[in-house]
């Protein structure tokens, strides 16, 4: 599999089929079994710092008061040592080139979290927590984004608004983005590619060629069907599903009852 | 003043040897040795399905809250001259009274929520030591007010316990169907006319009660011991609520008369002893039920698919 | 009242100490982890009374015990302690009840070794049980006041080094673990770190208090203010506040104890901040 900048490629499959086993290998946080990678030029987990990472969502503690703004400047410089000095104290040093409060700025700027980046982050909603997640994954100007399922237990409205919003940053900026998801459905307008994971194996190519009811039915090597509502949605019908198993479930059901609640 | 150990008044250090019945003939001899194991037997029944219920409305947080408020309700009864117990049972229900729920749900913070708690378990503590230490600072006493003291005992406290007890089992007999369905399913008894609320309330208050006469043996810091011990044990091996109900019994009897037991033959106080059988006996009931559990057949569900081999089409 | 050297040595060890628990405690707020501070409380009774029975220093009964429960709770404890709802999947998982129990039979063994320093020396079992309970921090030497100080400080020195990194492996630990962040050294080292600290505290304010300095000044911090800087900063000054409060009020008040006072203001500051947001 080949990824160039400014691809948009998602990476589908049932629960346990290996995608967020795929992204930490990407990583380097998980040694490969066999076979090569190349990731940015070089070995997995050298180039890290050119990759911008957004892991499956826990919400946060509704307690913890830091405001999106500290939480994305970590994304920033939170792996060098010493203090979070407050960023203006770093302003008089810069002469060149935006300072570091100017591209944290910039970071909220680009995913629309303006109005409540300066709010405790505990009282963000999923939605929010989540763009602002994602302003920390690219603070750092990232050649290559990996996304697991951000779009999950996201109410439809924002699935919408993230995905596109991913899709700009991978345009404008020309950035390679692999994003793990379950459903293909919001994602449908944006994606070059797809790559699926089944029962060990993978397959690519374009939406149209992928899912498709014989290749699916190939892959899993059980029938499966690939129904297309009248909207456009595609619908996989018999895949077989061992039951999820998301560590952080309990919050899944809050998340939910929250937004419906506000 | 006493200490928490046992001694009889001769001061012969009596030695455990190993004629069971010999060694526990010799000890009913005593009438505070009698006394000690009434109080204690009681408070351990007492404690003992209190703890149970506490357990199934997963409310052991407000036991431990209510404990921290024995210690500075038997100070302050210290500093002004009255029995310890009138000190335990006013502040624990007093307590009890004051106690809110954490917010359940979302909106809850687990941070916050053990933040709050800890500041005032610390609060709790720091109030009862300056109780001691305007008593004049006699601090012999401060190890009984700490981890209990089971000498004098008098007659008239076995019959206070005893009442007590027969007081807040009676209670909890006659509200056992509602509080069970209020505790297990609070949603569906609050539509079905289960006053939830109330009963919450009541169950606050005997755990108090509960938690006031367990201090008086185990002293506040120790009184999971017998709260919480023998019932945990119980519902890792049994789910069904007689039978849970009627081995917690037996368990915390067992505890505290060995425990008591033992401390008589030693210099070691009670609440060392049940403390520690307490524990040992929860570690292996746990360890007994894993092990059970890991050698039954295995799950319905199919296992997941193995991880992708690194090489894709 | 700074003639006197117990006052001089108090306020020597105890702004140090407060400053190490102020410090920390932030940290141990934002982390969850306040119930691992509660963990190490209960340990450090036991482990200052076994010390003292063998016929060794307290102190070190009282950092050996604290520092490896640390470790052991770093090592094992890992998501069980750190955030709710993630709990090990071990044979054994920890839940209230087990936790109680075993905080329980801690503090037995503390009783234990209690007894057994007291029928060992032929002394008041009283005397001892306060000191390693509720402090001593207006007995102690120039040599004792000196080492505390210098620990807590030294502690408090590798606390702020490693602010950031910890700050970002505490908020976000697998992206932070991405860039690079040794969030797993971090969480172990941290702990460690904290042993140290409620060693230290057990000398001032004692085992069954020592909560409350971590706690209060930590999560009132965490309460009134944003950024991580002045927040860090501000739960440093709190637990100042609270400290030498609590100590001038003791030295005013003779029957007032130092250590409850230093909790009550803590306390206080703690509650303060709830009404006010």
């Amino acid at each position: 599999m080949r990824m160039g900048p400014g691809e948009f490629v998602a990476l589908l499959g049932a629960n346990g089929s290996g995608k967020s086993t795929l992204l930490k290998a990407v990583l380097g946080a998980l040694p490969l079994a066999g076979g090569r990678a190349s990731v940015l030029g070089r070995a997995p987990g050298e180039a890290n710092r050119a990759i911008g990472y957004l892991p499956q969502r826990r919400a946060f503690d509704p307690g913890i008061r830091l405001r999106g703004r500290d939480i994305v400047r970590l994304g920033l410089d939170g792996d060098r040592w010493g203090l979070p000095l407050p960023l203006s104290w770093r302003r008089a040093r810069a002469r060149r080139g935006p300072s570091a409060a100017d591209r944290v700025l910039e970071a909220i700027e680009l995913v629309g979290a303006g109005a409540y980046a300066d709010r405790p982050i505990g009282e963000c909603s999923g939605g929010e927590q989540q763009r602002l997640l994602i302003a920390q994954a690219l603070i750092g100007r990232p050649e290559l984004l990996l996304l697991d399922e951000p779009l999950d237990s996201l109410d439809l409205p924002n699935q919408a608004a993230v995905a596109a919003l991913v899709h700009d940053v991978c345009r404008s900026a020309g950035v390679a983005v692999l994003l793990v998801a379950h459903d293909v459905n919001p994602l449908l307008p944006y994606l070059d590619r797809v790559v699926y994971l089944a029962g060990g194996h993978a397959l690519e190519g374009p939406v149209e060629q992928v899912i498709t009811s014989e290749t699916l039915s190939g892959l899993y090597g059980v029938r499966i069907e690939v129904l297309r509502a009248s909207d456009g949605r595609l619908v996989v019908v018999g895949q077989p599903e061992p039951p999820a198993h998301h560590h952080d479930r309990h919050e899944h059901a809050h998340a939910h009852s929250h937004a419906h609640a506000s | 003043m006493p200490t928490a150990t046992l001694m009889p008044a001769d001061g012969a250090n009596p030695q455990l040897s190993w004629n069971l019945v010999r060694d526990v003939g010799q000890l009913l001899e005593y009438h505070f040795m009698i006394n000690a194991l009434l109080a204690a037997g009681i408070v351990a029944v007492m404690a003992g399905v209190v703890g149970w219920v506490m357990i199934l409305r997963r409310e052991t947080f407000a036991g431990h809250t209510l404990s921290m408020m024995a210690f500075p309700g038997a100070s302050a009864a210290a500093l002004l001259g009255v029995p310890a117990a009138w000190g335990y049972f006013a502040f624990c229900g007093a307590g009890a009274l004051a106690i809110r729920r954490p917010v359940e749900g979302g909106r809850g913070s687990w941070s916050e929520e053990s933040a709050g708690i800890g500041v005032f378990q610390a609060s709790a503590l720091a109030v009862g030591f300056l109780f001691v230490s305007l008593y004049g600072g006699v601090l012999g006493d401060l190890e009984s007010l700490l981890f209990g003291n089971l000498l004098g005992i008098s007659d008239g406290q076995v019959l206070v316990l005893a009442a007590v007890a027969a007081g807040a089992l009676a209670l909890l007999g006659a509200l056992a169907r509602p509080l069970l369905f209020a505790s297990v399913d609070p949603d569906v008894a609050g539509a079905r006319g289960v006053p939830v609320g109330a009963l919450s309330v009541a169950f606050l208050l005997v755990l108090g009660m509960a938690v006031a006469a367990t201090s008086q043996i185990t002293g506040p810091l120790l009184v999971f011991a017998l709260l919480v011990a023998p019932a945990a044990s119980a519902q890792a091996i049994t789910a069904r609520p007689a039978a849970g109900l009627a081995l917690t019994v037996v368990l915390g009897l067992a505890v505290s008369w060995i425990g008591l037991g033992l401390s008589y033959f030693s210099v070691y106080p009670a609440g060392f002893f049940i403390a520690t059988i307490s524990f040992a006996l929860y570690l292996l009931v746990r360890v007994l039920a894993a092990a059970l559990r890991s050698r039954r057949p295995q799950r319905l569900t199919p296992a997941p698919a193995p991880p992708p081999r690194g090489v894709i089409a | 009242m700074l003639s006197q050297e117990f006052m001089r040595n108090a306020l020597l060890a105890g702004t140090f100490i407060a400053l190490a628990c102020g410090i920390s405690g932030w940290f141990v707020v934002l982390r969850g982890q306040v119930f691992a501070g509660d963990a190490l409380s209960h340990v450090a009774f036991p482990g200052a009374l076994a010390a003292a029975a063998a016929g060794a220093d307290e102190r070190v009964g009282l950092v050996l015990g604290t520092v490896a429960a640390g470790a052991a709770i770093g090592v094992l404890g890992r998501g069980a302690l750190a955030w709710r709802g993630a709990r090990t999947s071990a044979a054994l998982p920890a839940d209230d009840a087990a936790i109680g129990i075993a905080f329980t039979f801690i503090l037995g063994l503390g009783l234990f070794f209690l007894t057994r320093f007291s029928t060992s020396t032929g002394g008041g079992s009283g005397i001892a049980a306060a000191r390693t309970l509720f402090g001593s921090i207006f007995g102690l030497g120039g040599g004792e006041a000196r080492l505390a100080a210098v620990v807590a400080l030294a502690v408090t020195i590798v606390t702020l080094t490693i602010a950031r990194p910890l700050l970002f492996a505490s908020v976000s630990a697998e992206a932070a673990g991405a860039r690079g962040v040794p969030t797993r050294l971090l969480g172990v080292g941290f702990l460690v770190l904290l042993g140290v600290v409620a060693a230290e505290a057990t000398q001032a304010v004692g085992a069954l208090l020592l909560l409350g300095l971590l706690a209060a000044p930590g999560a009132a911090a965490h309460r009134l203010a944003g950024s991580p800087a002045a927040g860090i900063a501000l739960a440093g000054a709190l637990a100042l506040a609270a400290m030498w409060g609590g100590l001038v009020l003791a030295y005013a008040v003779p029957s007032l104890p130092p250590s409850s006072a230093v909790i009550a203001i803590a306390a206080g500051i703690y509650y303060l901040s709830r009404i006010l947001t």
